[in-house]
């Protein structure tokens, strides 16, 4: 199997995905010739043709409400935009029109597209380059919110964004872009969207987690493990719809759990996590359970090192709830 | 800006000007209020312009029948395209079956020319079992797959930027015998998707018509403050598209130009915008009085302007109408109407399922638990 980046990887479901299916179009800004500007569309616009791959006007509203007319007409159009704190422009599209097509027309229309941004800090890009808007969008019925964590998920969850009669908002952790390589199938294979996945299997606390924090919290499991805490990790994969039973099920065996994110920390993913873990595993928990995130502050050029959880701040996080009494 | 209908039009009969010539400054016209031609008509399909008046007529009568069941309870809200039959029926006459049409709110005439069931016209403002959209929107939002009337929200303007990426995929697809409607009102012109759907529609030499019916008033805001351009026309060119601009309640001018736009995008030469110089006879919605923010006066002068008594009294010059026909025909309507409502609401309210359904494709576990904790009358 080939070693791939999640670059790699992404851009090799986009092409696997319009060999399979004409009616899978891409559009955004800078995506043809250019290929992107972090290179996830790289060569698609060479083989598919302005036709299929179009660099569009500078709106970002236009880019996501032309994309939903092309999928009521019979598309699957796939809009970039090219970093997820430009989505904004375009929110009432997505809030109005694709998460509401299918519901308020009683299925007589339909939205099968995926608005791929990249999303989240890595690139000391201040806090128009580094946001992370998942609880915006999970907020809003009718939509499906993913965030892949390698490079093998990363691939198998697209492809089945694309070809699912949803609307999905697929955020792309930049950090993981070219975080490392993974063995990755060749050819088609999808990832349910549906299911979270247990990235690491522990029986002492769970940590549950997407994106880019993924990895970090997998370096802090590690590290915990040498002190004799066994962590168990749940990566959502999707926040909406998500999968409470895998969350629900881990810290029913654990009885303690955290929720990592990088977004800032009110009304977050991981309060939602929280939440829920209170209100339908209360007899089974040990401990309160933890959030670990961003502050609720806007995100930082100069300090992104100290907004952003890192090692230390999970670390602390699991041995305060393991060891708590 | 507005009121010049009398200043502007067409004085020629010798031949029918180009609305294109007219240009987006001007005023295309070829019937004036009394029902006399200012300029040759061309010669319509067969049938047409009888038809257009029975569907003017025809709108009329449903529109004061939703209107009365929404003063007695029976329905939430209606808004009524009083005024403005010629503009909407005029252009919405000039698509072909095959055509896709995204709407604004007075559009409904164009789905049931288009061959919506009145039955569901009717339930979708009833919202119960007998609407197909299962009661998700307030009276007035209509879907219609079948006759390619798609779904509209409140939002103002979005399905501008819609329309755009429908013709777009008709490029795509190289589905040649196809072209997109989009209508809007004066207000939507001020809006993001205005600016976005002209632009990318242009951009792409797209297959589309948009027609902005400029009804002079965005609930209670006059055209006036809501643009300095000199018309709305004129915004077109800025685009790098032709705007045309049409006398609105002359239903033939809007047919006929509406016509030679939806031509041009069918032979592949790009969009065309049109502004209808319009009136709304009524207020915004039936929670809307104007009489608080505008002279009625003013729509009195425009009750003269008629699109329905210009368009009859142009037909009867033709021996193609008289009033024994109106009467038959409205009294057929009317049977029609009384009928379908009678029919529609015995239906029964909307199934609680429906709450749930529709949202994804699927209902996912999530929701199945949330649906089910309710059917189980669960606490948390």
């Amino acid at each position: 199997m080939p070693q791939m980046t999640m670059l790699d990887a992404l851009n090799d479901a986009l092409h696997i995905a319009m060999e399979k299916d004409d009616d899978v179009v891409m559009l955004g800004e800078d995506i043809g010739k250019k290929g992107g500007v972090f290179g996830t569309t790289a060569g698609l616009h060479e083989k598919f043709g302005e036709m299929r791959v179009m660099d569009t006007p500078l709106s970002e509203c236009g880019i996501i409400g032309t994309a939903v007319g092309m999928a009521i007409y019979g598309l699957r159009p796939v809009p970039e935009i090219q970093f997820q704190d430009f989505i904004f422009p375009g929110f009432d599209q997505i809030v109005s029109e694709m998460a509401k097509m299918r519901y308020r027309s009683g299925g007589h229309f339909t939205c099968p597209m995926v608005v791929r941004t990249p999303s989240g800090g890595g690139i000391r890009g201040g806090h128009y380059h580094s946001q992370s808007g998942e609880a915006y969008f999970a907020h809003t019925p009718g939509l499906r919110v993913v965030m892949p964590s390698t490079p093998r998920e990363a691939k198998g969850l697209m492809l089945s964004a694309i070809f699912c009669d949803d609307p999905v908002i697929f955020l792309e952790p930049k950090a993981l872009y070219r975080h490392g390589k993974e063995e990755v199938e060749e050819g088609f294979f999808t990832i349910d969207m549906d299911k979270a996945r247990i990235a690491r299997e522990g029986k002492d606390v769970t940590v549950v987690t997407w994106g880019a924090m993924t990895p970090i919290c997998q370096d802090a499991a590690t590290e915990v493990a040498e002190k004799g805490i066994d962590v168990e990790i749940v990566d959502m994969r999707s926040m909406l719809p998500w999968d409470a039973e895998t969350v629900l099920d881990s810290v029913r065996k654990t009885g303690r759990c955290i929720a990592v994110q990088e977004a800032p920390r009110t009304c977050s993913f991981a309060s939602e996590i929280a939440a829920t873990v209170a209100e339908k595993a209360v007899d089974s928990l040990e401990a309160p359970v933890g959030r670990v995130s961003g502050f609720d502050t806007p995100f930082p050029y100069a300090l992104e090192h100290v907004y952003k959880p890192d090692k230390k701040r999970v670390t602390n996080a699991i041995e305060y709830v393991a060891s708590y009494e | 800006m507005g009121n010049s209908v009398a200043a502007k039009k067409t004085t020629s009969t010798a031949e029918t000007p180009d609305p294109y010539e007219v240009g987006p400054l001007g005023l295309f016209q070829l019937v004036d209020e009394t029902g006399t031609e200012t300029a040759a008509v061309p010669e319509l399909p067969e049938g047409l312009a009888v038809r257009l008046l029975e569907a003017m007529l025809f709108q009329r009568a449903l529109d004061q029948r939703m209107l009365n069941l929404q003063r007695q309870g029976r329905i939430g809200f209606y808004g009524t395209a009083k005024g403005q039959e010629g503009a909407v029926l005029g252009s919405g006459a000039a698509f072909e079956e095959q055509d896709w049409c995204y709407p604004a709110l007075r559009e409904g005439a164009i789905a049931l020319w288009r061959g919506m069931k009145l039955d569901h016209y009717i339930a979708q403002c009833f919202g119960n079992a007998a609407d197909p959209t299962h009661g998700r929107q307030m009276p007035c939002h209509y879907s219609d797959a079948p006759s390619r009337y798609v779904s509209l929200s409140s939002p103002i303007g979005t399905q501008i930027s819609h329309a755009a990426g429908a013709a777009r995929a008709i490029q795509i697809k190289g589905d040649k015998d196809k072209i997109v409607g989009g209508w809007m009102g004066d207000g939507a012109t001020s809006s993001n998707d205005f600016h976005a759907g002209m632009n990318f529609a242009a951009v792409w030499k797209a297959p589309i018509v948009y027609i902005c019916q400029n009804n002079q008033w965005a609930i209670s805001v006059p055209a006036a403050a809501q643009t300095a351009s000199e018309t709305f026309a004129i915004k077109a060119e800025a685009y790098g598209m032709p705007g045309m601009r049409v006398d609105g309640n002359d239903v033939l001018a809007c047919y006929v130009a509406t016509k030679l736009a939806a031509d041009r995008a069918r032979r592949g030469e790009g969009p065309t915008f049109i502004e209808m110089l319009t009136f709304r006879l009524g207020g915004h919605s039936s929670s809307d009085d104007p009489t608080k923010y505008r002279d009625e006066s003013i729509a009195k002068q425009w009750e003269q302007r008629d699109p329905l008594d210009r368009h009859r009294t142009w037909l009867v010059g033709k021996g193609m109408w008289t009033d024994k026909m109106q009467d038959d025909f409205l009294a057929e309507a009317g049977t029609a109407i009384s009928e379908a409502i009678t029919r529609v609401e015995a239906a029964p309210p909307v199934e609680t399922e429906t709450l749930f359904s529709d949202v994804w494709a699927d209902v996912p576990a999530m929701l199945r638990d949330q649906q089910d904790r309710y059917t189980n009358e669960e606490t948390v």
